[in-house]
C-alpha cells in the first residue's frame, strides 16, 4: 500500500496538483466562506440552499466520474448506472429510515412508518443491521458492486458488447424500477424512503449538517477523482483504452477484456453507490424513479458534453448539463427537454469530443494563428 | 296484427276460470296489512299467470292503484290501464296500494318466476338466468312449468340447469343425484359453488361422492378454460408487443441502427388516429365515425414515415458505424418529440374512441369474452408482418435494401442509390412504428409518454427473437407475451414482468444473438 | 502457474502419440458457416523452430485455419494441439496468447489512440491479471528491450507519435513489433507485407528470417506474395477449399499439376 500511495502522489504532474489545489480552494474554502461568514444581507452571501444545490452537484460529478470510467475508458455504454446510484442511495436511505425509531408518524420504534402502514408485523431479514451505520456504509458499496459484479460477469463472459450490452443495463434498471415499486419489497414502494430525521447523530434540518454532506461530497469527489487519475494513467488504463478500441486485439496479447471490463464496471458501480449514498440525505428522500431508464441515459450525457475519456470533462459536463437544468426548469420549462434532447444530438454529431475537445479545439487553433502572425511580423521586419 | 296473435296466445294459454280466480286475486292486493297483501300475492303468484308480473312490477314501483271501487289500475307514464282487462280507464279518484320493502322484495322475486312464463323470449330468457343465479324453492313448480311449456333451446337449456340446481336442495336423494348428473357438464363457476357444499357433507355418501366428481370435473374444465384465457391474453399481448417490435425488426434488425426514438414514432402513430378522429368527427355525419380509423392507418404511416425520412436524412446518417452514439442522439430525438407534442396537445390523455365495430365481443363459455379490439389487432399485427415480409421478400425496394445491407459497396456500384434506400428503409420501420401506434391508441392511453412504455419492451422483443430476423421477432414477441401472461396468475403483472426480463438478460448469456441468430464470419465481428 | 490448468490430451494411442515432437498440430480440422466448409478436414504438422509459408487462393481457408489456432472460431471437429498435448480448441483466445502463440491480423490491427512505445508496452511479456496491470512499473531493463526493439521495426524516431498516425507498412512494422515483444514460441503472420513497398517488403523478408534462424520459435506465414515466399525459402503448404492441396518446396508445389489447376485452370 505505501508504493500505491507512494504512486498516487507521482502519478500527476504540476498541472494537475495545481488544479486539484484550485478545485479545494474554491469547494472547500470559497462556498463555506461565503456562505457562513460573509453577512445575509450582503450580495456575495451564498444561501444555504445553494450549498445543498452545489452539494447535489458534486454527487451528480462523481456519478459521471464512474460513468466516464467505463464508458469514457473502457468502452462499456452502461445505461443502468443509475440503479447503482439508486442502490447506494436506498441503503444509506435504509439506515436513516431505521435512525428515525420512535419519532415516526405511528411512533413505532421497530418498523419504519410505511411498514406499520401495510400492517407488517416484523422488520423483514434484509433490513437487519441497516440501524448500524458501518453496516450501510458498507452496503453503499457491496450492494452496487456485487450486483455489477454478478451482472458484469455473465455479461461479459458471454460477450455482449457495444449496443447489445447497453439494451440489458437498461432492462436491469427497468425491471429493478418495477420491483422497487412493489409494496412487497419493503422498501416502501412508491413513495420510497422519506422524512428523514438525522444521519449519524446530526440533525438533518440543521444548516450545519447540510454543510458538512456538503464538504464531504467535494472531498469524497476529489478523492475518487485522484483514483480514477491514477487508475488511467496506470498501464491498466492504457489497456482499458486498448479494449475501447479494439477488444478483440487485446485478447491475443494475452489480457483478458472480460476480467478489465469487470473490474471497471464493478469498481465504477461502486462509485455510483457512494454518489447515491452522498445525494439521499442532501435531497431528503430516494424513490424507484431513481432507477428509471431516462436518469441512467442522462448521465451518459453529462459524460458526453464534459467530454468522455477525460476525467476532468465528466465533472465538467456534470455541473454544466445539471447547472443549465437548474435554470431552464426554473425560467422556462418547456423548453428544457428540448434542450436536453437538442444536447444528444448536437454532443453525438458535432462534438464528440465535448467542452474538453472544444477548449482544446480552440486553444490550438489560438495557438497555430499566433504562430502564423509571428511568423508573418517576422518576414516582414 | 300482432296484438291479435298476443291475445290468441293468452286465450290459449289461460283458461276463462283461470282468468275469474285471476281477477279475484288482483282484487285482493288491495288489502289492509302489508302481510294480506303478502298473501294475496303468494296466491297470485300461485295461478302461475304470465300477465301477473306486470302487475307485480307495478306494485313494486308504487304504480299500482286502486279505485274506490275496488278496480285495480296500472299506471304507465301518467295514463291509468285496468290490471285485468288491460283497458285504458281514467282515473281521478284512484289511490296507490303501499307498499314496504319486505313486500317489495318479493313482489320482484314474484314478477322474476312469472316471467318465465311472459310470451317475449327475451323476458323469458333474463328470467330464466336470474332465476339460475338466485335459485328460489318456492319457484320451483314455475320453473318445472315453464320448462315443460319452453320451446327455445337456449332458454330450456338454462331453465333445465336451474331445475337441476333446485333439486340439488330436494329431500330426495335420488332427485340430487340426477341433477348433480345434469349439472356435472357445466363450466360455470356459481354451479361448482352450488355443488361444494353437497361434495362436503352430503348426508347420503353416494350423493357425496358424486358431487366430489362433478366438482373435480367442473374444476378442471374451469382450469383449462383459464388456461385458454390466458392463452388467448398472452396472444394478444405478444401481437401488441410485436406491432411496437416490428418497426424496430426493420430499424436495428436491417440497418443496425438503435432507434431510442422508436416508441415515439409509435405515439406519433397514436396522436394521428387523434387527430383523423377529430377531424371526420367534425366533418362527416356521425355514421361514418368508424371510418376513422380506416383512414388513420394510411394517415400515421404516412406521417411517421416522412419524420423517419427527416431524422435520418439530418441525423441518423451521420452516426453510421457509431452505434453507441447514435443511441444516444435517437434518445435526444425522442425527448424532443414528446416535449413537442406535450407543447402541441398537452400533457394529458387524449381520448380515442373505439368505433362501433370494434366495441363489444364474442361471448365464449365460462362468462369469458374475446373483445373485438383484441381480435383486430391480433389479424391487424399479422397483416402487418405479412406485408411486411412480402415488401422484403418480392418488392424491388426489398432486393435494394437486402442488397444495401447485405454489401454497401457493391450496391452502391450497380447504381442503388444507397443513401435514398437509407433513408426509406428507416421510413419504413418508423411507418410501421406509426401503424403500430393507430391499434395501440384503441387499447391504451394516448398520451405523450405512450412510447416510453413500449421502448424496452419492443427491444427484449429483437434481442430475444434474434436481431434480423423477421420470425424470430415474431416468435419472440409471442413467446414473450404468453410466458407473460402464464406467469401472471402465480406470480402477479408486475413480479411476472420483472421475472421475464431477468429471464431474458440470463437468456441473452446463453445465445447473445437471439433465438433465431444468423451465423457465420461477418457477424462474428 | 498456468500449466496446472491447461486441458491436455494423453490418451496413449491418442493424437497425443501422433503430434509427438510437434509445436502445432492440427488434424481432421472442419469448420462450417451455414453450410458452407471453410476448413474441411485439416490437417498440419509444424515441428518446433520450422518456418513454414501457406498459400493458397482466397476462401481457401487461410484465415479461418488461423482463427481455430488462436480461439476466435471453435472447430465442428478435429484436434488442434499446441506443443504436443496442449489441447487449443478448449482455451479461449487470452489463455492461448498466454501459452506463447503470437498473431499478426491480415489487416494491421493496432491500438490506434495509443502511442507506438504504449503499443509495445502493452505487448510486452508481463503478468496479464488485472490487479498486476494497475500496478506495473515500467523497469529500466523493459525499458530498453522496448527501445531495442522499436530499434529493430524501425520506429525509433515515432516512438512517441500516436500509432493512427502511422502509415500501413508502419502499422504492419508496429504489429510485428508487438509480436516481437510478446516473445511467443509460435508466431502467425497473415499477410505481413500486403500493401507494402518492395524495399519494405525485402526488410520483412529479413526480419522474418531473422527470427527464424535461431530455432527457439516456429512462424506460420500466410502470403500471397510468391516473390516473398520464394525469398523466405521454406517448407511450402498449399490450402484450397479448406484442405492441403499439396506440401513441399516452393519449386515442387509449383510443378504439382494439382496447384497448377487450382491457380490457373477453370
Amino acid at each position: 500500500m505505501t508504493s500505491f500511495s507512494a504512486r498516487l502522489l507521482t502519478c500527476g504532474n504540476r498541472r494537475l496538483w495545481t488544479g486539484l489545489a484550485v478545485g479545494a480552494l474554491v469547494f472547500l474554502v470559497l462556498v463555506p466562506v461565503l456562505n457562513l461568514a460573509v453577512p445575509v444581507d450582503s450580495a456575495l452571501h451564498l444561501p444555504n440552499y445553494m450549498v445543498t444545490l452545489l452539494g447535489k452537484y458534486l454527487c451528480y460529478a462523481l456519478l459521471a466520474l464512474a460513468m466516464d470510467l467505463v464508458w469514457g475508458y473502457c468502452g462499456v455504454l452502461s445505461l443502468g448506472h443509475g440503479a447503482f446510484f439508486a442502490l447506494g442511495g436506498y441503503a444509506i436511505g435504509m439506515y436513516m429510515m431505521r435512525a428515525i425509531g420512535s419519532r415516526g408518524v405511528y411512533g413505532n420504534a421497530d418498523l419504519p412508518d410505511f411498514m406499520v402502514f401495510l400492517n407488517w408485523q416484523e422488520l423483514p431479514w434484509y433490513w437487519f443491521g441497516f440501524s448500524q451505520p458501518w453496516f450501510a456504509l458498507l452496503m453503499v458499496v457491496v450492494i452496487p458492486g456485487a450486483l455489477a459484479f454478478v451482472f458484469g460477469w455473465l455479461a461479459f463472459r458471454s460477450r455482449i458488447t457495444g449496443v447489445y450490452l447497453s439494451i440489458i443495463t437498461q432492462a436491469m434498471t427497468y425491471a429493478l424500477m418495477l420491483a422497487f415499486f412493489r409494496n412487497e419489497m419493503g422498501f416502501g414502494g412508491n413513495n420510497g424512503l422519506t422524512d428523514f430525521k438525522d444521519i449519524f447523530g446530526f440533525d438533518l434540518a440543521l444548516p450545519s449538517t447540510k454543510m458538512g454532506l456538503y464538504l464531504a461530497s467535494a472531498v469524497v469527489l476529489g478523492l475518487a477523482f485522484l483514483l480514477a487519475r491514477f487508475i488511467v494513467t496506470s498501464k491498466l488504463g492504457r489497456v482499458m483504452m486498448a479494449v475501447r478500441d479494439a477488444e478483440s486485439r487485446v485478447r491475443f496479447l494475452g489480457y483478458s477484456p472480460t476480467a478489465i471490463k469487470l473490474f471497471v464496471f464493478t469498481l465504477s458501480a461502486m462509485l455510483a453507490g457512494v454518489a447515491g449514498a452522498l445525494y439521499v440525505p442532501q435531497v431528503g428522500i430516494i424513490n424507484p424513479s431513481e432507477f428509471s431508464p431516462a436518469n441512467s441515459i442522462e448521465i451518459a450525457i453529462w459524460v458526453a458534453v464534459g467530454g468522455r475519456g477525460t476525467l476532468i470533462g465528466a465533472i465538467l459536463g456534470a455541473f454544466a448539463v445539471n447547472g443549465a437544468k437548474t435554470w431552464l426548469t426554473g425560467a422556462a420549462p418547456e423548453l428544457w427537454l428540448f434542450l436536453l434532447g437538442a444536447l444528444f444530438i448536437i454532443v453525438t454529431l458535432g462534438m464528440p469530443k465535448g467542452l474538453i475537445g472544444l477548449w482544446a479545439q480552440s486553444k490550438a487553433r489560438l495557438f497555430r494563428r499566433s504562430a502564423v502572425t509571428e511568423e508573418k511580423e517576422a518576414r516582414h521586419a | 296484427m300482432l296484438k291479435l296473435v298476443l291475445a290468441l296466445v293468452a286465450l290459449l294459454v289461460c283458461s276463462p276460470a283461470y282468468a275469474d280466480d285471476f281477477a279475484g286475486a288482483v282484487r285482493a292486493l288491495n288489502a289492509d296489512s302489508f302481510s294480506d297483501k303478502l298473501t294475496a300475492a303468494d296466491t297470485l303468484a300461485a295461478l302461475g299467470d304470465g300477465r301477473a308480473a306486470a302487475v307485480f312490477e307495478a306494485m313494486a314501483d308504487g304504480r299500482l292503484y286502486a279505485t274506490a271501487d275496488g278496480t285495480i289500475l296500472i299506471e304507465q307514464s301518467g295514463s291509468y290501464r285496468d290490471a285485468v282487462s288491460g283497458a285504458t280507464v281514467a282515473a281521478s279518484d284512484a289511490a296507490a296500494i303501499t307498499v314496504n320493502n319486505r313486500l317489495r322484495g318479493a313482489l320482484r322475486a314474484a314478477a322474476g318466476q312469472l316471467g318465465l312464463l311472459n310470451s317475449d323470449p327475451v323476458i323469458r330468457q333474463q328470467a330464466a338466468e336470474s332465476m339460475l343465479a338466485t335459485p328460489n324453492p318456492d319457484a320451483a313448480d314455475t320453473v318445472r312449468k315453464a320448462l315443460a311449456a319452453e320451446t327455445v333451446p337456449a332458454i330450456k337449456a338454462l331453465l333445465s340447469q336451474a331445475v337441476a340446481r333446485l333439486d340439488l336442495a330436494d329431500s330426495d336423494p335420488a332427485h340430487r343425484l340426477s341433477a348433480i348428473a345434469q349439472l356435472a357438464a357445466s363450466s360455470d363457476p356459481q354451479v361448482r359453488g352450488l355443488l361444494q357444499p353437497l361434495a362436503d357433507g352430503d348426508s347420503d355418501p353416494q350423493v357425496k361422492a358424486a358431487a366430489q366428481k362433478a366438482v373435480s370435473s367442473i374444476e378442471n374444465r374451469l382450469g383449462l378454460i383459464g388456461i385458454g384465457v390466458n392463452i388467448f391474453q398472452g396472444i394478444s399481448l405478444g401481437s401488441v408487443l410485436l406491432l411496437a417490435a416490428i418497426g424496430l425488426a426493420v430499424t436495428f434488425g436491417v440497418m443496425g441502427v438503435i432507434n431510442m426514438a422508436h416508441g415515439e414514432m409509435i405515439m406519433l402513430g397514436a396522436y394521428s388516429t387523434f387527430v383523423v378522429q377529430e377531424a371526420v368527427r367534425a366533418l362527416l355525419p356521425p355514421d361514418y365515425f368508424g371510418l376513422y380509423l380506416v383512414i388513420a392507418v394510411p394517415v400515421a404511416f404516412v406521417v411517421t414515415f416522412a419524420v423517419g425520412v427527416l431524422l435520418e436524412r439530418t441525423v441518423i446518417r451521420f452516426l453510421y458505424g457509431r452505434p453507441l452514439e447514435t443511441m444516444l442522439a435517437t434518445w435526444g430525438i425522442s425527448l424532443m418529440l414528446q416535449q413537442l407534442v406535450r407543447s402541441l396537445f398537452g400533457a394529458s390523455n387524449r381520448e380515442v374512441a373505439n368505433p362501433a365495430w370494434m366495441t363489444g365481443g364474442i361471448e365464449l363459455i365460462g362468462g369469458f369474452t374475446l373483445t373485438y379490439n383484441r381480435v383486430v389487432i391480433i389479424l391487424f399485427c399479422l397483416a402487418v408482418l405479412l406485408a411486411l415480409a412480402a415488401v422484403l421478400r418480392w418488392s424491388r425496394f426489398g432486393l435494394f435494401m437486402r442488397a444495401v445491407t447485405q454489401n454497401r459497396p457493391m450496391a452502391s456500384a450497380m447504381g442503388i442509390p444507397t443513401g435514398r434506400i437509407d433513408a426509406a428503409t428507416f421510413g419504413l420501420g418508423s411507418g410501421i412504428a406509426g401503424i403500430a401506434g393507430v391499434a395501440l391508441s384503441q387499447i391504451g392511453n394516448v398520451s405523450p409518454n405512450l412510447g416510453q412504455g413500449y421502448i424496452v419492451d419492443s427491444f427484449m422483443v429483437v434481442v430475444f427473437g434474434g436481431v434480423g430476423s423477421l420470425w424470430g421477432t415474431l416468435v419472440g414477441a409471442l413467446s414473450l407475451g404468453l410466458v407473460n401472461k402464464l406467469l401472471e396468475p402465480y406470480a402477479g403483472a408486475m413480479l411476472g414482468k420483472i421475472l421475464v426480463l431477468v429471464a431474458i438478460i440470463l437468456f441473452i448469456q446463453k445465445r447473445p444473438r437471439g433465438l433465431f441468430a444468423l451465423k457465420g464470419r461477418s457477424v462474428e465481428g | 502457474m498456468l500449466d496446472d490448468a491447461m486441458p491436455t490430451i494423453d490418451m496413449p494411442a491418442g493424437p497425443g502419440v501422433l503430434a509427438a515432437g510437434s509445436i502445432l498440430y492440427l488434424d481432421g480440422v472442419t469448420v462450417s458457416f451455414d453450410g458452407f466448409r471453410a476448413l474441411n478436414s485439416l490437417s498440419l504438422v509444424l515441428a518446433p523452430g520450422e518456418l513454414r509459408t501457406i498459400v493458397g487462393p482466397n476462401g481457401a481457408g487461410k484465415t479461418t485455419m488461423m482463427d481455430v489456432i488462436t480461439g476466435k472460431t471453435r472447430p465442428d471437429k478435429g484436434d488442434v494441439l499446441f506443443d504436443q498435448n496442449i489441447d487449443l480448441t478448449r482455451l479461449d483466445e487470452s489463455a492461448i496468447a498466454t501459452l506463447g502463440i503470437g498473431r499478426k491480423f491480415q489487416k494491421p490491427t493496432v491500438f490506434e489512440h495509443l502511442s507506438v512505445f504504449e503499443n509495445l508496452e502493452l505487448a510486452l511479456k508481463t503478468n496479464r491479471s488485472t490487479l498486476a496491470t494497475l500496478f506495473f512499473r515500467l523497469s529500466g531493463q523493459q525499458a530498453e528491450q522496448i527501445a531495442a526493439t522499436l530499434q529493430r521495426v524501425g520506429l525509433a524516431d515515432k516512438a512517441r507519435q500516436q500509432a493512427g498516425s502511422l502509415s500501413h507498412g508502419q502499422k504492419q512494422w508496429l504489429e510485428i513489433g508487438m509480436l516481437l515483444m510478446q516473445d511467443q514460441r509460435l508466431l502467425l503472420l497473415d499477410e505481413p507485407v500486403a500493401g507494402m513497398t518492395d524495399a519494405e517488403t525485402e526488410a520483412t523478408a529479413e526480419l522474418i528470417l531473422d527470427l527464424a534462424r535461431d530455432k527457439t520459435r516456429s512462424l506460420v506465414v500466410v502470403e500471397h506474395d510468391m516473390e516473398f515466399v520464394r525469398a523466405l525459402g521454406a517448407k511450402v503448404t498449399v490450402l484450397h477449399e479448406g484442405s492441403v492441396l499439396a506440401e513441399g518446396s516452393l519449386d515442387a508445389v509449383q510443378a504439382n499439376p494439382k496447384v497448377v489447376e487450382v491457380y490457373l485452370g477453370r
